[in-house]
Formats: C-alpha cells, structure tokens, sequence
C-alpha cells in the first residue's frame, strides 16, 4: 500500500498500483494511470474505460475479458489491441475500480 | 403448500434438495429438481481417466437415486426463467411455478469460443479431460504418447477446479517417467494467470515443484487461437506455444438458460447473487450456488458444498419469514494431486490465502506441502461424496467457515511477504 498524488489529489494505491478508493477516482488521474501503463488514451480507449467505471457502480464488480466483450461491443481482438498487457485489468486500473476477480 | 424449485441436481443441487427436505415437512412444501439427464458424475474423477486408472461408468451414478424420498425428479432441458411470473419453462413446453428457486446448473464448456479449437486436430492431438468423452479419447492418445512436447494450456481465467490442470502436468509427468519416456518428452504448462496460482504463497510453491518436475512455466498467455493442424496456440499478445499433443481447458459459460432469462445472470450466463446470502439482489427468492453464481469464488466442488450449507439456512429462514443471517466466506478445500503418490492440500477463502499449517482435526492434514496423507484423503473423498456431501449430512470437521486454527498465518504478516500475484 503506497500513497501518492495523483493528478493533484493524495490516493493510496495497492501493491499492484490499484486505487484502494474508487471514488476519488477522476478522468485526470485515468490519464495519468494510463500513462504509467504506457498507453496514450484514444476515444476507444475511454470507451471501454467508462464502460468499466459503469459496470462497476452497478454491480459492484469489474468485468472479465470476455464479459466485457459480450457486453460492451468491443472485441476481444480489440481489447488486447488497445490494452496489451490484460484488457480486464488495465481498464480496470485506469477506471480506479478494483482489480476483476478470475477466480481467487 | 409452497413449492421450491431446484435447477440442477449437481454438486450443489443435490445436497441441497436432500437438506431442504429434513428442514421442511411434506405438508409445508414441495420440492422439484430438474435435470437434463439422470446421470451424476463424479466430476473429480475425470483426472484419473486418461491415465486409465478410472473408468466413466465406475464414475456414474444415477441423479435420481441420490434424491431423498419426497423429492420429484423432472427430466428436462430448461428453456427459460420468467423472473416476475416465478414460472420455469422446460423445452417441452412444461412450465413449472415456484415460490423460491435454487439454480445449481453448473457451468459448461464453450471450446468454441476459442478460434480454432473446435477445427482441424480437435480430439485427435488437442484434448481435454474436462469432459466424459474428451477425458476418455485423451487416455488413447496418452498412451500412444512417447516422445515430443506436451502442452497444457488453460484457455480462460473462469474455469472449473482451477487447481485440476495442474494437477493433470504433475500426474502426466509422473506417467511419463514410470513409463521410461520422460526424457523424450517436453511438458510446458501454459496459464492467462501471472503466475502457476492466483495468490502469491502458493503460486510461488506451485511454480518451484512445476520447476522440480522439469516443467516450463509460460504465463500471462491469454490463448487467442488454437491451430491443431500446425500444432500451435497463439496469445493475443502475439506469443506462440508449439506442440505435439496439447491438453487444454476451454473457455467456460454459465447455463445456457440462464442468458435467456431476463434479469437472472450476466451476458456469460452466471448468475450474480450476493456473496454472502447467495441471493439475487431484488429477488429474495431466487438462490444460486456451485459453478452457475457470477461469485469470485473458485468453480469447485467443496465451495458448492461449503455454499449448500448456507443457502439452505438462508432459504429456510426465507421460507419462514425471519431474515437471512447465515453468510458464505468464500471457503474453497482442494487437493491437488502431485504424482509419485503425493497430493498437496490448500485451504482458503475470501480473505484469507492458501498458507502451510495444517487442517485441525484428528489426522491434521498437512496443508500447502506434498504429502502422502493428502493423497490419500483425495482418494477418500469420492466415498464422503456419495455419502455423506450428496445426501446433505456434516462431514465431521469439514464445515461452511474456513478455519483459521492449524495455519501458518504469521507468513502473511511477515515482512519479507509481498501481495498480489508472484
């Protein structure tokens, strides 16, 4: 658990740099996140990221990779494209929801 | 009178009927299940099949039969479930009312969500063990396996009994070497996890007696397509694995049925209840367990056990209008099977990870260790199944909360520990 100023606002994150409160969350620290990851956010990007933040405020819960193509139109092909290193995952950071379980 | 419909006559469905109908009088309230078939597998078995140690008849039993007297057993496809009209509509046009519903239809294989699984080499030098007739057809090609590279690839994050492909490298490797072939054969382990386990202390075990055994580890491998005819999977991250026979667990889904009920599951067909009462949010009627809940938790038989438990005493209480108090943990047993006559127990739940230590109870079995003991138990097991999970009774010592008493827990706190995956 560290703490840091993201986007001019102090945030702890966990050990993999997950935000520990997703309602400080704000799009100037998906921005930053994201640039962290390497990834430079295209309108296709915040699609999926907003898709993340509202699958998350209505159930509780970030998607899988291939629930979030079911339900989000974006194929999986796509996802990796636009997220390399794990589409669930990176969204999910980058949203500031809490890492989506595989299984535990 | 109140009717109780149960969807699935599993691992979860089962003991449920059987508990509900000591805690309900006849009078009070009907019970019906509803299965497809009316044949119960042993699903753990599986992994013995393609070593030719079990056959899938001595796996099989009749579903009927592990139903106690004053259960109704339907045998049906389910089309649909109309939420607001707590109607089920079977195939054939029966539809059957409820005033609460248990879903327990586990989940399915979906190889064909993978491109290219389903095409040239599919049962021929690609297999899996996770169905009867895969299990059954990779016991062939094993045994005609005697040089090259064997790869087992896990195609998705949700599966069933993720410790099961696991276990198959270290069963193979050991068939491998009793069979004099081991060293003309590579055997690589291919996972979409970062690690051999989803949490750090055990995968980190896990990947050093992988290492031990002589088995590469690739991860972070999100299977993108399988080329039988090649002998090759590809990630999406554009990473090749090459084989010559290839052992894979497919993509899952939920109930099929499940998708084509508005409201009760996900666009995966799993159905999202509360982690701790196993209810549908806005349906207090409505129950899941077993491998067809949205849950976090593992897809494996003893969380459908541990989840059979709690649903049943909040259904119970449900039933008789007092709140529903009892709460799942997320509490998941598994043994894993090593070769060379060992296994390796883990125990965990939501909270807490897999850490060595020991089971409390009279025999203490070791956990997160190799042990001849732990073998054993797993052998044990499949007569507990039959007769003490499936008809509902308390396994002595075994319960829904996970214990915390006999762990190592300490290792947690250490400073040396780091979390999340490794």
């Amino acid at each position: 658990m560290t703490t840091q100023t993201l986007a001019g606002v102090s945030v702890e994150r966990d050990a993999e740099g997950f935000l520990t409160d997703p309602s400080l969350w704000s799009e100037a620290m998906a921005v930053a996140i994201a640039a962290e990851e390497g990834i430079a956010l295209t309108e296709r990007h915040w699609e999926v990221v907003r898709f993340m933040r509202h699958a998350y405020e209505t159930t509780g819960a970030g998607p899988n990779v291939r629930l979030l193509a079911k339900t989000s139109g974006v194929p999986v092909k796509e996802l990796y494209a636009l997220f390399p290193r794990g589409p669930a995952k990176t969204a999910a950071k980058i949203a500031g929801i809490p890492k989506p379980h595989g299984c535990i | 009178m109140r009717r109780i419909v149960i969807l699935g006559t599993g691992t979860g469905g089962t003991p449920v009927a059987n508990r509900l109908r000591r805690a309900l009088a006849p009078d009070d309230a009907s019970i019906v299940c509803v299965d497809r078939d009316d044949d119960h597998l042993y699903q753990p078995g599986l992994l013995y099949v393609p070593f030719g140690r079990r056959t899938l008849p001595s796996l099989t039993r009749s579903r009927r039969a592990q139903l106690h007297h004053g259960i109704d057993f339907v045998e049906g496809e389910v089309d649909a479930v109309e939420l607001d009209a707590r109607r089920v509509h079977l195939a054939d046009g029966t539809a059957l009312d409820y005033d609460y519903l248990v879903v327990a239809a586990g989940a399915s294989l979906a190889p064909e969500e993978t491109e290219g699984l389903t095409g040239p080499g599919w049962m021929e030098r690609v297999f899996t063990f996770y169905s009867p007739a895969g299990a059954a057809a990779l016991a062939d090609a094993l045994a005609r396996f005697n040089g090259g590279r064997l790869v087992v690839a896990v195609l998705d994050t949700l599966i069933k009994c993720p410790v099961a492909p696991l276990e198959f490298t270290f069963l193979a490797e050991d068939a491998l070497t009793r069979r004099g072939v081991r060293d003309r054969v590579e055997i690589a382990y291919v996972t979409p996890l970062e690690g051999a386990f989803t949490r750090p202390i055990a995968s980190q075990r896990l990947a050093w007696l992988l290492a031990d055994r002589g088995v590469e580890l690739v991860s972070s491998f999100a299977a993108a397509s399988v080329d039988g005819a090649a002998g090759r999977i590809t990630s999406y991250d554009g990473r090749g694995v090459d084989f010559d026979l290839a052992v894979v667990v497919p993509a899952h889904n939920g109930p099929a049925f499940v998708t084509r009920s508005p409201g009760l599951g996900d666009a995966l067909g799993y159905v999202p209840v509360d982690e701790r009462t196993l209810q549908l949010p806005g349906h207090p009627e409505v129950f899941a367990l077993g491998d067809a809940t949205g849950l976090s938790t593992s897809k494996a038989g003893s969380v459908a056990h541990f989840e059979s438990e709690v649903l049943v005493e909040n259904l119970v209480a449900t039933f008789d209008g007092r709140p529903p108090l009892a709460r799942f943990d997320g509490h998941t047993n598994c043994f894993l099977e090593l070769g060379r006559g060992e296994a390796l127990l883990i125990d965990f739940n939501r909270d807490v990870e897999p850490v060595p230590g020991h089971y409390p109870g009279p025999v203490g079995l070791p956990l997160l260790a190799p042990s001849r003991i732990d073998h054993l138990g797993k052998l044990a097991f499949e007569s507990l199944y039959w007769h003490a999970l499936l008809p509902g009774h308390s396994i002595p010592g075994v319960a829904s909360p996970m214990p915390r008493r006999g762990k190592r827990l300490s290792m947690l706190r250490h400073p040396a520990y780091v979390g999340g995956p490794r």
